[in-house]
């Protein structure tokens, strides 16, 4: 077990591509780490370098205090859960277990011990014989997981060890491994593009984009205060509403309604010299359906009346779905979003909303609803730079 | 209904059946022919029997007789095993960097081994003789396991790149994590999966280079390097006037028990998909 600190820590492929770009990140012992961002954002990179296997072109990387830049991947001491698991089709269960260990030269009897502790821990004690190729996703997931820890290393790296699970398997899978980690306390390195396994598996989250790291911070913190458009969008399901609107003596204009803006969001925005057209960011939760809303709340906040487009009601809330006519919010962030997303080309003019309202909204599909938003929620960005201007370190 | 696709699947294994019959004896007459004319002795060679009247172990007494057929023998295994050695190896070597790395002139490499392995071997004899004969290498076994090596290679790496290709990378990342260095992945994890690629290779090269009569007529002139089939062009009767064919028959007999033993041996390891499970798929 052990510390992990990545110091300025740069990949330069050789064609001059720069796949990540000087991340400092310092993960402290015991802590379950994730690293996510969309595809190509250099976080299976990052990771790749903590386990040695692609070389690091700028920096230090130490583990447990030690810089281990130039040592090869079996001295590190760290095991890892690859995507595909990448079991030894020729070896049984326990072979494949046994495997770290047998390389290490530990003896017939620790390794029998060990192997078993592991096998029980995982729930494979009756698949020991076994062949890879006759387990199901979810046995061989949990293999290449018993392989990881048979050998108490200092430090787990996981590369979307869930992806290849179907949805069922992977809710399920995503607490075993939370426990798994809390009960082993090994320092934990987390590959995900899943920005909910991101939540609700990390005690912190790192956003990554085009090789540069966004933000770092729990995954509360982290939904709270995103620091630029970018981690605004990717976390949280369904996403943030983006909206162009007006910073204009106080007021705040958009096409989802005016409002005054309230005394902390307005300090927020002097100190952050803000531009006079900004974007404005709203979750689907701050939306309400303005006729449940009490009176004197509504006041202290904006409102807008259009058709339902889509109503979803899922029981507990109703999401409603909107299309209102204006520009979209334009920013290179969003759209490297929507593109991750697979949504940039479905055709569509306007500003799409969705809103996530009570149970008791009595909107209807198809028909006009008065919404409500809470004024002192809404978070503002520079579009140029996608800043969030109204960002605070709590 | 269920009688009717029984008598359907009935007719279909008959009409299939018949097909492999066909198929089989189409491939087996001639095997036999020979078979039975090894057992026949020079009277009845032409008599037309399929099955002999007479069973006669002379033939296979004759050529074992002569140290003609036996050095022919001894040259044969040499030659085909260290050649095929060579060719596994180095084959197995070419066909890991095709796979696996990326590194200039890849493609013209595979695009020169692919070349040689068309060429017409045929219009390559005669300048072999004279670079041969040039080289002192004429009438050697290297003389025979050179150019075997050659036109062996090409062969070995496109089946071994296929193989290779097969085993996911990843194994072999996998195993370096768990703390194997490069030579352990390689021989614990990579080559018991490259194994079935392997010996079918092996077995494959070994038969081109123990068939080969071209350049082991070509490039020969005595016994001291020349391999079983050209020597077998060499046989005679006991008299000029007698046909030698049932020694010849016999001889072909005898070369080709080597190829069925050496399949039968390494069979066994051939098994297809043996890297199914290691990753999703």
């Amino acid at each position: 077990m052990a510390e992990i600190v990545l110091d300025k820590v740069t990949k330069r492929y050789p064609d001059g591509a720069l796949a990540v770009q000087e991340v400092n990140l310092e993960i402290a012992d015991g802590e379950f780490i994730i690293l996510v961002g969309p595809s190509g954002c250099g976080k299976s990179t990052t990771l790749n370098m903590i386990a040695g296997l692609e070389d690091i072109t700028d920096g230090e990387l130490r583990i447990g205090g030690q810089r281990v830049n130039e040592k090869a991947p079996k001295d590190r001491d760290i095991a890892m859960v690859f995507q595909s698991y990448a079991l030894y089709p020729h070896m049984t269960v326990k072979e494949n277990m046994a495997f770290p260990l047998r390389l290490a030269k530990v003896d017939n009897a620790t390794v029998e011990k060990k192997v078993k502790e592991a096998a029980e821990i995982l729930d494979l004690s009756q698949h020991l014989e076994r062949k890879p190729s006759n387990l199901s996703g979810g046995q061989r997931q949990r293999v290449a997981m018993g392989r990881a820890i048979v050998r108490s290393p200092k430090a787990f790296l996981m590369d979307e060890p869930l992806s290849n699970l179907d949805a069922k398997l992977r809710v399920q899978m995503r607490t075993s491994v939370s426990r798994l980690q809390k009960q082993l306390g090994t320092t934990t390195v987390y590959v995900t593009h899943d920005q909910t396994e991101a939540m609700t598996l990390g005690d912190r989250v790192v956003v990554m984009r085009g090789g540069v790291v966004q933000q770092i911070g729990a995954p509360q913190f982290l939904y709270d205060q995103p620091a630029n458009l970018f981690v605004a969008g990717f976390i949280g399901s369904p996403s943030m509403n983006f909206v162009p609107a007006t910073l204009e003596n106080g007021a705040l204009r958009s096409v989802i309604g005016d409002v005054t803006l309230t005394d902390r969001i307005r300090r927020l925005v002097e100190s952050a010299d803000a531009p006079r057209e900004v974007i404005l960011g709203i979750r689907p939760e701050h939306f309400e359906d303005a006729a449940i809303v009490e009176p004197a709340k509504l006041s202290a906040g904006g409102k807008f009346t259009s058709h339902v487009d889509v109503l979803e009601s899922m029981g507990s809330d109703k999401y409603a779905y909107f299309n209102l006519t204006g520009e979209q919010a334009a920013s290179a962030e969003l759209q490297e979003l929507a593109a991750d997303a697979g949504s940039d080309d479905v055709p569509g003019d306007g500003i799409s909303l969705v809103t996530r309202l009570s149970s008791a909204s009595g909107a209807v599909e198809g028909e006009p609803a008065d919404i409500w938003f809470d004024a002192d929620k809404v978070q503002l960005f520079d579009p140029s730079s996608g800043k969030n201007l109204t960002y605070t370190e709590r | 209904m269920a009688g009717i696709s029984g008598a359907e699947t009935k007719a279909k294994r008959i009409g299939w059946g018949l097909l492999n019959t066909v198929a089989v004896i189409y491939a087996l007459v001639p095997v036999l022919w020979i078979v039975s004319l090894s057992f026949k002795s020079s009277a009845t060679l032409t008599d037309g029997n399929f099955i002999p009247r007479e069973w006669s172990f002379d033939n296979y007494r004759n050529i074992f007789a002569t140290t003609e057929f036996i050095r022919a023998l001894v040259n044969s295994i040499g030659i085909a095993v260290i050649a095929t050695a060579i060719a596994v190896v180095f084959g197995t070597m070419a066909a890991y960097a095709i796979a696996r790395l990326d590194f200039p002139g890849k493609r013209l490499l595979v695009g020169i081994s692919l070349l040689i392995a068309m060429f017409p071997q045929i219009s390559l004899v005669s300048p072999l003789f004279d670079i041969e004969r040039a080289l002192g290498l004429f009438d050697t076994w290297p003389g025979l396991i050179l150019p075997y090596i050659t036109f062996a290679l090409p062969l070995a790496i496109y089946t071994l790149s296929a193989f290779f290709r097969e085993i996911p990378w990843e194994l072999e990342k996998a195993a370096k994590m768990d703390g194997a260095t490069p030579a352990q992945a390689f021989q614990k994890v990579i080559a018991p999966l490259a194994a079935p690629g392997v010996f079918t290779t092996a077995i494959l090269v070994f038969i081109f280079c123990w068939n080969d009569f071209l350049f082991a007529i070509t490039l020969t002139s005595t016994e001291a390097s020349r391999t079983v089939p050209a020597a077998l062009s060499f046989f005679t009767g006991s008299s000029q006037f007698e046909d030698p064919a049932g020694s010849i028959a016999a001889a072909a007999v005898v070369i080709t028990i080597p190829i069925i033993l050496f399949v039968l041996f390494f069979q066994r390891r051939i098994v297809a998909g043996l890297t199914s499970g290691a990753v999703k798929g």
